[in-house]
């Protein structure tokens, strides 16, 4: 009764802290890298004497000031979650990843300061000052995400802490901070916040230039987004493939199960889809020797299988995983083509392609990029299983003892549900208003209030 | 003092940070539901926006603070809390999902039914989290949360006159502080009527909380020796300090003094909370952990001091700056309400008595 009881507990919890996380991590990409597109149309507004690019940074600071609102929020959910949900957790080890969280909140503290300041400084503050006031708020989304995720590193390479059982009594914070996953493990989350952002926002103009909308504005919301998202792209294809082969060294097993290796070889077949068996793949496609050659550019490389531990130290849900991998790098190998032709088109016309299939791949990339988004975040998550703390604590002795998560995750389903579908519909109608406001001619960012309160300036000093 | 009684005073300045600025948002959101849903409350809830809009974000930013500095330098106190308090911290939880989402949209929801149920579950939630915060400290304050995970009992550790009383002491000390504020922002905006209005709110919910922290002495007294007898005790220099600064307010703004209130309202809320550290100094739980047993070790206590340091440096300029900004309307998003419309007049007379 007890031991069932807990183990409904403990699928209850990693069920509600996947979903809160899988959300949270999608506001946490845009308030990370929106803002920096906004920056971007904004110094093209200022440098160019460009209205358009103006305008749409304008827009985009409101979009950001919704998503952020709503990002802190769920970032504030996720910080309870470390005590309802993995109080054993954040009890043992509070102390010693504590830290970087202390650190992302000074970050995110001058983050919300600075958003506040630009996005209720467009009307009074000079144009440059208020451009300026824009540039913390980048600075501090990369220094938030690195601490955040730096935090995640150290659960995958845990070190900086004594003993390793018990209590721990002594905390190194420089080797927590800087543990072995950082240097891949962050810069792959970043460049994720950039590519996912930039191909979302791209995706959104893309639709509406399908839809015969191929104004200025347009093309530019269009351009700025897809180019940052098109550099950022193959650079993530290489960091993420080095990080695959650090992996392959420091967490062999996770490896083994992101490519369903049961036994430990060498010659080892990689394998596109299929299905993990204990006899091995089932249905996908196999090209032999190429996963020990990817591992260490010789197919005599050994690959560490999933034998090598007992069946209780594996990750669950094997298939799942390994296809979620796959995913992953097959969307990003299909976004790195999408970047080759844009590429292409610029190098040749200096523009965009102006073909009705390059707007209709761009208005998929979105989509596509926040299903690499949340397949790499299965990988990392579901691949650490059974350890919350890699080798050093399971997850099932982190879980809460109290009752009622299937309650709280039932809420939490429907609270998300409901609050990704506001924020959806809220942008939408947004959008919708900015059109509207097009055709009227409007709204200057830094022109002239349209309705000067000046009745109200001398009613306030008076 | 040790580093652990360092970190602890850290704990408390975040915890009297989000109770004062956070207290007031929520207070804010209260009042914006007692304006009422017709044509009347529309000017109040006008002034409650363009006041709150933009250093929202910034005033909630300190809970987050204050639950990394709890986790980080007293792992432990936070494993008990969290665990035993599952209940009540998951409504605060979900209090404060709603209350920002409702925020997060209510300013773009053109549409008056959207706008009105943002509005709606914006002062519903901003009741729920106070009140379920207030009860998480009286549960700590009554010696109701054993070390160890969910070591406590899930229901009546929270469910408890004290609790209650907390919890409710919190709300009226949100309403307080924010009418309080919301006089100031009447005044700048150059509305006379909402001035009026506002300073009946303060002085009414100024008595309401005095009230309420009598009670609250009473339940203490009863249920909570150790906390009672340090606040009459070694607490009771700040306890004296907290009910000369609340009745400075309520002379000021009978007065209808342009400075001060402000100051001396949040001087009254801050004093009590740190007589509540004082009077249950050394424990961290009253009786059952103390700050030196609860805390990290001596590492990890000295990054959370200098992690501090650097938020002081960075943080506090920039916060300043916001908060400069504001006052001089340089920053702002939605309309400054109007001095006093014309056909609003005869409606603002009548809100004022």
């Amino acid at each position: 009764m007890q031991m069932s009881m807990l183990a409904s507990n403990l699928q209850a919890a990693r069920t509600q802290m996947a979903f809160t996380l899988g959300f949270h991590i999608i506001l946490a990409s845009l308030g990370v890298a929106l803002p920096a597109l906004m920056l971007i149309a904004n110094y093209r507004g200022l440098r160019r004497n460009d209205a358009d690019a103006l305008k749409l940074a304008q827009r985009w600071s409101k979009a950001v000031a919704v998503t952020f609102a709503v990002g802190a929020v769920t970032g504030t959910v996720l910080s309870f979650e470390f005590g309802l949900l993995w109080p054993a957790f954040t009890g043992r080890f509070g102390a010693v990843f504590g830290l970087l969280f202390a650190i992302e909140g000074v970050f995110f503290f001058l983050e919300a300061i600075f958003i506040a300041i630009y996005i209720f400084g467009w009307k009074h503050l000079r144009p440059w000052t208020h451009f300026w006031t824009g540039v913390p708020v980048v600075v501090s989304g990369l220094g938030g995400a690195f601490s955040v995720v730096a935090v995640n590193s150290w659960m995958n390479q845990p070190q900086g802490f004594a003993p390793a059982n018990g209590d721990v009594t002594s905390v190194k914070p420089l080797e927590v901070i800087f543990n072995p996953a950082v240097p891949y493990e962050v810069p792959h989350m970043i460049l994720a916040a950039y590519l996912v952002t930039g191909f979302l926002v791209a995706s959104i103009y893309a639709v509406g230039m399908l839809r015969g909308r191929r104004d200025r504005i347009h093309r530019l919301g269009l351009l700025i987004p897809l180019t940052v998202a098109c550099i950022a792209t193959p650079v993530q294809f290489a960091v993420g493939d080095s990080a695959a082969r650090a992996i392959a060294k420091n967490q062999p097993i996770k490896f083994a199960a992101m490519e369903c290796v049961q036994t430990t070889s060498t010659d080892v077949t990689e394998y596109l889809g299929g299905r993990c068996t204990s006899s091995g793949v089932k249905g996908g496609i196999g090209i032999p020797g190429l996963d020990s050659f990817l591992v260490g550019w010789s197919t005599s490389t050994q690959v560490i299988g999933l034998d090598s531990v007992p069946p209780d130290d594996r990750p669950p849900a094997n298939t799942m995983l390994h296809l979620a991998f796959d995913a992953m790098v097959g969307i990003c190998s299909v976004l790195i083509l999408l970047a080759l032709w844009l590429g292409i088109g610029w190098w040749r016309k200096k523009d965009f392609p102006q073909s009705r299939w390059f707007l209709r791949a761009t208005a998929v990339s979105g989509v596509a990029a926040v299903v690499a988004l949340e397949c790499g975040w299965i990988v990392t998550e579901v691949g650490r299983q059974p350890w919350i703390v890699y080798n050093v604590m399971h997850t099932s002795d982190a879980v809460t003892q109290a009752d009622g998560i299937w309650i709280t995750f039932a809420a939490v389903l429907a609270l998300y549900l409901a609050l990704g579908a506001t924020l959806i519909i809220t942008l939408r109608a947004m959008s919708r208003r900015w059109r509207e406001a097009d055709e009227e001619e409007v709204d200057v960012p830094y022109g002239p209030e349209t309705a000067p309160p000046a009745d109200l300036a001398t009613g306030a000093s008076g | 003092m040790t580093s652990a009684n360092a970190v602890a005073v850290v704990l408390w300045i975040g915890a009297t940070m989000y109770a004062v600025f956070g207290g007031a948002d929520f207070g804010a959101g209260l009042w914006s539901l007692l304006a009422g849903r017709n044509d009347r409350g529309r000017r109040p809830r006008e002034l409650i926006d363009w006041a709150v809009g933009p250093v929202w974000e910034a005033n909630h930013v300190w809970l987050i603070f204050a639950v990394v500095v709890l986790w980080t330098g007293f792992p432990s106190a936070f494993e008990a809390v969290f665990s035993t308090l599952f209940i009540p911290l998951s409504l605060a939880a979900l209090g404060i999902v709603l209350r920002g989402s409702g925020f997060a949209f209510h300013h773009v929801a053109r549409r008056a039914r959207g706008r009105a149920l943002a509005e709606m579950i914006f002062g519903l939630s901003s009741v729920l989290t106070p009140f379920f915060m207030g009860t998480v400290v009286g549960a700590v304050a009554g010696g109701r949360v054993p070390v160890g995970n969910a070591a406590g009992d899930p229901v009546t550790s929270w469910l408890n006159p004290l609790s209650l009383m907390i919890g409710a002491l919190f709300v009226a000390t949100g309403a307080y502080l924010s009418a309080v504020f919301l006089v100031s922002d009447a005044r700048r905006a150059g509305a006379r009527d909402l001035e009026r209005y506002f300073v009946t709110r303060a002085l009414a919910s100024a008595v309401v909380t005095g009230a309420f922290a009598a009670a609250c002495l009473v339940v203490l007294h009863n249920d909570a020796r150790y906390v009672f007898d340090g606040l009459t005790h070694e607490g009771l220099p700040l306890v004296i300090l907290s009910l000369v600064c609340g009745s400075g307010v309520l002379l000021l703004l009978h007065r209808g003094a342009r400075r001060g209130a402000r100051l001396l309202a949040v001087g009254a809320v801050a004093a009590v909370i740190w007589g509540w550290g004082v009077a249950q100094h050394p424990y961290l739980l009253p009786q059952t952990l103390t700050i030196a047993d609860a805390a990290a070790p001596s590492s990890t206590l000295t990054g959370v001091l200098v992690v501090f340091g650097v938020a002081v440096l960075l943080v506090l300029p920039a916060l300043g700056l916001l908060f400069v900004l504001v006052q001089r309307n340089l920053v702002e998003e939605t309309a400054q309400p109007t001095p006093q419309a014309p056909s609003d007049a005869a409606n603002a007379t009548g809100l004022a008595n």
